[in-house]
């Protein structure tokens, strides 16, 4: 049976009707057409789908919409002010952190969270919470100096 | 089908499409300025139609000069993260003389591009880089020699400076969009791509050999770029396929009466296709999943992987597809060794799983199909299309959006063609996009391999005799770079039991694992240090060249004294695909746990005039830590007709966690043209590490990827 979920998406308020269990990575981008949240893998191991739930990190493809009900949800699409790039984004542009740039928001979601609760994260730490986030491209050198790059950026 | 389609795909993928675009552009100069945006197209002929052979193909048909003064080129090569954007760009801007944000390129789309080959075995640097130069470059001739008439002046009293011709003697300048507004740029660009014109020289480069980032790349830190599997048609559909439980198994019987009755939803059978569309995948899914409780299989029996080797090696095909290469004798190089060593290699299959699975949009209009698709050959699939539903090509178009990797992963279309079932049985656009599970079965598999190896050492410890046999992955980079007087090397077909295909340096890979393990074999048999005796073969300047930058950089004779049971340091070379490689590296032993632990790579490479340092480090990096995941972990696991490890979970791809201390070393070799970089820097970190394995235990790990189990005996 269908349900009626509130959620405040990006900053505006949505009721969406739908199958309490259907994943809230396909309401995203099949709703809300707010595709720059990607479908990588669907059993929560590569981070592809990373959004922004009450400012935590969770991934979109094992959370059935039902648990979003009530949230605030920012998803990639959301995170810069205007013309005015989030720090992660900037320092992703500034590192030239993307090849195909397909786990680009999934990681920049993540490091977003992350630095929201260390601002000053080791390597090691980065490394930790990322860990789940994949790039097949094998960025992840680049990827590291742009989470390095944002948190002293914050700092300051 | 797709099958026949794909043994076809092996075939053409062994002899490259030619390089040389063969434009079958028929557009009316109406519908180009619909497809290119109203107004700003003023340079197109009416009906461009340019024959097949190179020497017909036009200016016009590569590059337009939009009134604004923005130029447009277009290519068939895609963008799947290797950086062929920021580098066609790059070289169109380098040839006209300006900025590279004033060139929009078109990548991809059938109705709009010459045909550029597919975008594979490295070859858009080669080939593709120079073709767009030298529209470029004729372009520039043509517009210097229109202002030239204007001035009624010489053209050599020209030059030409950020999109600017001047001359020099009155300082009269002119812009080339003025020229476009004003002049017959059209009828200039009719004319045919010289093949003789002077391409500017590496040293007076401003725009090539420059780290320019990708043009769209903002687009990508937004959300706001549209991957083919985020493309949205109005009134579109989502579609999901019934898949066999197992490969070859065949569908007897199917009720789809419960998905029918489903609202909104769109089920198709044609033969052994099913598939179901639904206004989200949600609900397709679920329809799917009514149907498929219904269907009886007939299966058939099928290897695993646990006798993948016999199997290869049982039904290897000596004297099939290609011919042993030969130089020397072999039999008299054995015979005269004083040692002779044989080993064999393994590698087992692995998946390229590209980041964003096969995906397309399919949209039928008045008998005309278009798709949006993550392919790397919009033209061969294309074709593929027009042979399916049998329409002529003319009524095909295929756009390949800049799509989430590849890996040589996505030469086929069979997205597209599924999409396009859909499509046309619900007469509405359908969006499908394979799952991973989907994508780790049913796409294909970089081939597995058996590789057997002889060698001989005379008296003095030389390499005399080289015999080397790859059973099934082919025979890409299998001749030996090293000076010895007499070998044989085959390539050598066999049944493959997975769907087999091209993958990041195809078997040169598993080549060179193979040779770089076995030269490491053969030092230690000879007595001898690794690097000397690699050096004492080698006579190819430029792969001595890296291997001796690697060995420096890394400082390697310090290290090597410094090896103990538990940390080994090894090292590799090999050239592919006109670039050469080296590598070094570091690695950790926890016996306990059977586990290598890469600590640092230090990797020198070098493919000719670099033209994008930037992306040229990220493809190293790439290729380094992707070659980590073939040589450690990656397997694919099958069983009765199943993938055993069909996700994440079982599959394991290289993470954060596992990224070692990487050097990369890029050597600028300006005296030679330019090679592709996106794929031979993955062939030298498989052998280095296990040659690292082999320095710390005295282990010889001879397969790929390399189980860590046997180190725990060690
Ligand atoms: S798509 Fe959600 S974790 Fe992979
Ligand atoms: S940039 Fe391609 S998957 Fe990360």
């Amino acid at each position: 049976m269908d349900v009626t979920i509130s959620l405040t998406v990006n900053g505006i308020e949505r009721a969406i009707t739908a199958d309490p269990e259907r994943p809230l990575l396909d309401v995203l981008r099949e709703e809300l057409h707010l595709t720059g949240t990607k479908y990588g893998c669907g059993e929560g191991r590569c981070g592809a789908c990373s959004v922004l739930m009450d400012g935590k990190r969770v991934l979109s493809c094992v959370t059935p919409v039902a648990q979003a009900d009530k949230k605030t949800i920012t998803t990639i699409e959301g995170l810069a002010t205007g013309d005015s790039l989030h720090p992660v984004q900037e320092a992703f542009l500034a590192e030239g952190a993307m090849q195909c740039g397909y786990c680009t928001p999934g990681m920049i979601l993540t490091a977003v969270a992350l630095l929201e609760k260390n601002p000053d994260p080791t390597d090691e730490e980065i490394a930790a919470e990322m860990n789940v986030n994949l790039c097949r491209c094998n960025g992840y050198p680049k990827i590291l100096n742009a989470v390095r790059r944002a948190a002293e950026k914050i700092q300051r | 089908m797709i099958r026949d389609i794909f043994a076809k795909k092996l075939e053409s993928q062994r002899s490259e499409r030619p390089d040389e675009p063969r434009c079958e552009v028929e557009l009316s100069r109406r519908s180009f300025v619909q497809l290119l945006g109203a107004g700003l197209l003023i340079t197109v002929t009416e009906g461009v139609s340019v024959g097949r052979r190179r020497q017909s193909a036009t200016v016009a048909a590569r590059l337009h000069i939009n009134k604004d003064g923005t130029i447009t080129v277009m290519t068939g090569k895609v963008e799947e993260g290797q950086g062929s954007r920021a580098q066609l760009t790059q070289a169109a801007a380098e040839e006209l003389r300006v900025a590279v944000d004033r060139i929009r390129l078109v990548m991809a789309d059938t109705a709009l591009v010459p045909d550029d080959g597919r975008t594979a075995g490295s070859r858009t640097t080669p080939s593709t880089v120079p073709a767009v130069r030298r529209a470029a470059a004729t372009a520039r001739e043509l517009l210097t020699r229109l202002a030239a008439e204007q001035w009624k002046v010489d053209r050599s009293a020209l030059d030409v400076r950020n999109g600017t011709i001047k001359h020099q003697a009155t300082k009269q300048t002119i812009t080339y969009a003025y020229l476009a507004k004003t002049k017959d740029v059209a009828g200039a660009f009719a004319q045919t791509i010289a093949s003789d014109v002077t391409l500017t020289p590496v040293d007076e480069w401003e725009v090539l050999g420059t780290a320019v980032p990708r043009p769209n790349w903002r687009d990508l830190v937004t959300g706001a770029h549209r991957y083919p599997s985020d493309i949205v048609r109005p009134n579109m559909l989502y579609g999901k396929i019934l898949r066999p439980p197992s490969y070859g198994a065949t569908l007897e019987s199917i009720d789809l009466s419960k998905a029918k009755a489903m609202k909104d939803v769109v089920v198709v059978r044609d033969g052994q296709f099913v598939g179901c569309a639904a206004p989200s995948s949600f609900r397709a899914a679920q329809a799917l999943e009514a149907v498929a409780k219904t269907a009886s299989w007939k299966t058939v029996s099928h290897p695993s992987s646990k006798d993948l080797f016999s199997h290869l090696k049982k039904n290897a095909r000596p004297g099939g597809r290609t011919r042993p290469r030969t130089s020397g004798s072999i039999d008299k190089g054995l015979a005269d060794a004083s040692k002779v060593l044989e080993q064999t290699y393994e590698v087992a299959y692995i998946q390229h799983t590209p980041m964003e699975p096969r995906a397309a949009v399919a949209e039928w209009k008045d008998g005309k199909l278009t798709v949006w698709a993550g392919v790397d050959g919009p033209q061969s699939v294309q074709g593929d299309l027009a042979g399916t539903f049998r329409i002529p090509s003319e009524r095909v178009r295929v756009i390949v959006p800049d799509m989430g990797s590849g890996f040589g992963g996505k030469h086929t279309g069979e997205a597209a063609e599924e999409a396009a079932r859909l499509a046309r049985a619900a007469e509405r656009p359908v969006s499908l996009r394979w799952t991973r599970a989907e994508e780790f079965t049913w796409a294909y598999f970089r081939p597995a391999a058996v590789i057997e190896c002889k060698g001989g050492l005379d008296a003095n410890g030389s390499l005399i005799a080289w015999d080397f046999t790859n059973i099934n992955a082919g025979g890409s980079a299998i001749e030996p770079p090293y000076r010895i007087a007499n070998v044989r090397t085959r390539s050598v077909s066999s049944d493959s039991p997975l769907r087999q295909g091209a993958y990041r340096c195809l078997a040169a890979t598993a080549n060179n694992f193979a040779r770089e393990s076995f030269m490491d074999e053969l030092a230690a048999a000879a007595g001898a240090e690794p690097l000397a005796f690699r050096l004492a073969h080698l006579e190819n300047p430029r792969i001595r060249t890296v291997l001796e930058a690697a060995a420096r950089h890394f400082d390697w004779p310090t290290r090597k004294k410094k090896v103990t049971a538990d940390i080994g340091v090894g090292l590799a070379c090999g050239t592919e695909k006109n670039s050469c490689v080296a590598a070094c590296v570091e690695v950790g032993i926890d016996r306990k746990r059977g586990e290598i632990k890469v600590h640092h790579v230090c990797e020198a490479f070098e493919c000719g005039p670099i033209q994008n340092p930037g992306n040229l480090l990220s493809q190293v990096q790439g290729c380094i830590i992707m070659g980590m995941g073939g040589a450690l972990s990656e397997e694919i696991q099958f069983a009765d007709g199943r993938i055993l490890n069909a996700g994440f979970a079982g599959y394991r791809v290289p993470r954060f966690k596992d990224v070692p201390k990487i050097d990369v070393h890029l050597i600028n070799n300006t005296s030679i043209p330019s090679a592709g970089g996106g794929e031979t820097p993955i062939i030298a970190i498989a052998p280095a590490i296990a040659n690292a394995v082999f320095a710390a235990t005295g282990v010889r790990i001879r397969s790929m990827p390399m189980r860590g189990a046997a180190l725990k005996q060690a």
